[in-house]
């Protein structure tokens, strides 16, 4: 591991032999059944669970990387292993420099996790719950108090420090949950849907402390959420995961473009089209242009950005009076629903990869 | 790919003490302010440590001058012999006295190290998993063992001052509601004392042994107490044994029953221990 990389799994594999139900994991088949059932018409069967299937995963330090998947996707199972609290079935990963199978508790003493529910004691105080973690997580004694004290005041918990978890609402628990992540400084946080239950004023409050962690803190973040605005906000790069694979990754931006080829562009007109203007339109060459029915909007696709001042010249010269052009660039929840739709037609994982931040051809 | 063998010795000397009282710090401050755990930890010693011997103590003189002692006397007759040989001298209610307080109560203390052990077990083991609040502490740097013996002393230590508390108020309530017939302290004897400190601890460790067990196949509170309530079968055994005049509560006696449980608690916690995995836990979460 080198490079800054604080993170690097090759060939990551958990497959759960029994059919005991698990939260968090959709059952399924390896993709090696999946394609032979497949191509014999069979049903599925339950012949095991792979959680994790063949993962790649490069994490550099100081990054906010994306894990992104539905309900199920194995993102959970991802985070046990690469924190050492979970064996892997195949494969190799190292975390900061650890093997986590045999290393995990002189590693979890550098990384912090915010599970998917708060895991909060509701008969233990906030200050008892920091001061009996930090105690768990070696951190001085002499040290302890202080730094309980201020993280309590940072996430504003400080005038109720005292009283029983039990009577916090969703938003305090997740702040509490929080401060309980960072009270040993960990190097990376691994945050499991972190805004999942809370309102929009805790999921910016949140969305806040993530980038003061990250930009101003040095910290690594290891982001797994299915709130796909939120990953496209936060995140410098992201994986998408179905059925325990990685099916496409790189910066968000990398992946929107590479989902659309070429630019978009919405034209409302002030007045209806004329049919001389959409005739122009027509003319203009490798343009795409769909009309409303009020002939009032235009969306054209053309193949490069210097097409659409061709297109608009065309129309002006038809005679079109044009109230605004809107760029249409695709969002990451572009991406994430056309690779699941993709996924979901042909039965195949097409994996792609993208982006300035590659690492060797992995994620 | 597994993690590496390590033997349980050299993996109790690694232990951080300090994570470890942490741990125990943690699950004792919770089930004190549990009120189902702690309400059966404090009414079942309180009935069965304070009002029932009260009540056989007051009550002993009223039931020998009524003539009960005579229809006793064929329930005595199947007793065995060394028994009713600490009886030589006493009178008919001090007879019923020592029998009651002395022999037929001991068995049954050791309920309390028993119940109090499984009880707290059962709210660590199985009541986290229900209260979802398992999964932050295994994610910290704490190792298996230190886990497994935090919990462990959070159970055990309650168990054995309760143990003690219990025994304490039993010989003063025993020895003050009995002094009208006995007429001096009676309370306690040899074979009480090896009990208390020989037997109770070694039945609060099957009752944790055993919980840490069960807690391990369940997810709930409610199932592990059901389960581990399985555990005073043997001293229901030794209770009707006793009262069938099969078994005496001799000094010799009690310390083998005392051996034999530690023996069982040995292997109990043996196979808890192999069982309490971190990877095996998270996986059923």
């Amino acid at each position: 591991m080198s490079n800054g990389i604080v993170i690097e799994t090759r060939g990551l594999t958990r497959r759960f032999h029994d059919t005991a139900p698990r939260r968090g994991i959709a059952r399924r088949r390896t993709a090696e059944q999946g394609s032979k059932a497949d191509s014999h018409g069979s049903p599925a069967t339950s012949s095991g669970i792979v959680a994790v299937d063949n993962l790649d995963l490069t994490v550099s330090a100081g990054e906010v990387f994306g894990f992104l998947g539905h309900n199920g996707a194995g993102k959970t199972t991802t985070i046990r292993l690469l924190n050492g609290v979970l064996g892997p079935t195949s494969g190799t990963m190292r975390v900061l420099g650890f093997d986590p199978t045999t290393e995990g508790p002189r590693l979890r003493r550098q990384t912090g996790v915010l599970t998917e529910t708060p895991s909060l004691d509701d008969r233990l105080t906030a200050r008892e719950t920091l001061t009996i973690y930090g105690t768990l997580y070696h951190v001085d004694a002499e040290m302890l108090p202080d730094r309980v004290a201020a993280l309590l005041e940072a996430f504003d918990l400080g005038t109720r420090a005292d009283e029983l978890v039990g009577g916090y609402s969703k938003g305090m628990r997740q702040r509490l949950a929080l401060a309980r992540t960072l009270i040993h400084e960990p190097r990376i946080l691994f945050l499991d849907e972190p805004t999942a239950s809370l309102d929009p004023v805790g999921q910016r409050s949140v969305h806040e402390l993530i980038v003061d962690l990250s930009r101003g803190g040095g910290r690594t973040i290891f982001l797994c959420t299915h709130d796909l605005i939120e990953a496209q906000k936060l995140c410098d790069r992201v994986a998408v995961l179905e059925q325990g694979r990685v099916v496409a990754s790189g910066t968000p931006e990398g992946l929107a473009q590479q989902l659309q080829k070429g630019v978009a562009v919405e034209i409302t007109f002030s007045a209806r089209a004329s049919q001389t203007v959409r005739t122009a339109a027509a003319q203009v060459r490798n343009a795409e242009v769909g009309w409303s029915d009020d002939g009032h909007v235009a969306q054209a696709r053309l193949p490069i950005r210097d097409a659409v001042a061709d297109l608009v010249a065309a129309l002006v010269d038809a005679g079109a009076r044009i109230y605004s052009i809107q760029p249409q660039e695709p969002t990451l929840e572009d991406v994430y629903f056309a690779l699941h739709d993709h996924n979901a037609t042909t039965g195949s994982l097409g994996v792609k990869q993208t982006g300035d931040h590659d690492h060797g051809g992995s994620l | 790919m597994t993690a590496p063998s390590t033997t349980t010795n050299s993996r109790i000397a690694q232990l951080n003490w300090r994570a470890v009282w942490a741990v125990a710090a943690r699950d004792l401050k919770i089930i004190g302010r549990s009120r189902s755990v702690i309400l059966p930890i404090i009414i079942v010693p309180l009935i069965m440590m304070v009002i029932m011997p009260g009540a056989l103590g007051a009550l002993a003189p009223v039931m020998a001058a009524s003539g009960e002692m005579d229809d006793l006397a064929t329930f005595f007759a199947m007793m065995p012999s060394a028994m009713m040989d600490q009886f030589a001298g006493q009178s008919d209610a001090q007879v019923m006295v020592t029998f009651s307080l002395v022999y037929m109560f001991a068995p049954l203390f050791l309920i309390l190290p028993m119940m109090t052990a499984s009880v707290i077990a059962a709210g660590s083991f199985a009541g986290e998993k229900e209260r979802g609040t398992l999964e932050a502490l295994l994610y910290t740097p704490t190792t298996d063992a230190e886990l497994m013996v935090g919990k462990v002393l959070a159970a055990w230590v309650p168990a054995m001052i309760v143990s003690l508390v219990g025994f304490v108020l039993y010989g003063i309530v025993a020895n003050v509601s009995a002094w009208q017939t006995m007429q001096r302290i009676f309370f306690p004897t040899t074979m009480w004392i090896v009990l208390i400190l020989w037997l109770a601890p070694a039945a609060a460790g099957l009752g944790l042994g055993t919980m840490v067990l069960v807690s391990s196949k369940v997810s709930t509170f409610q199932d592990a107490s059901q389960l581990g309530g399985m555990v005073v079968i043997p001293v229901v055994l030794l209770v009707v044994g006793q009262l069938a005049g099969v078994v005496y509560l001799s000094v010799p006696f009690v310390f083998l029953v005392g051996l034999v449980l530690w023996l069982i608690d040995a292997a109990v916690l043996w196979f808890g221990v192999r069982t309490f995995r971190r990877s095996e836990i998270i996986a059923r979460l």
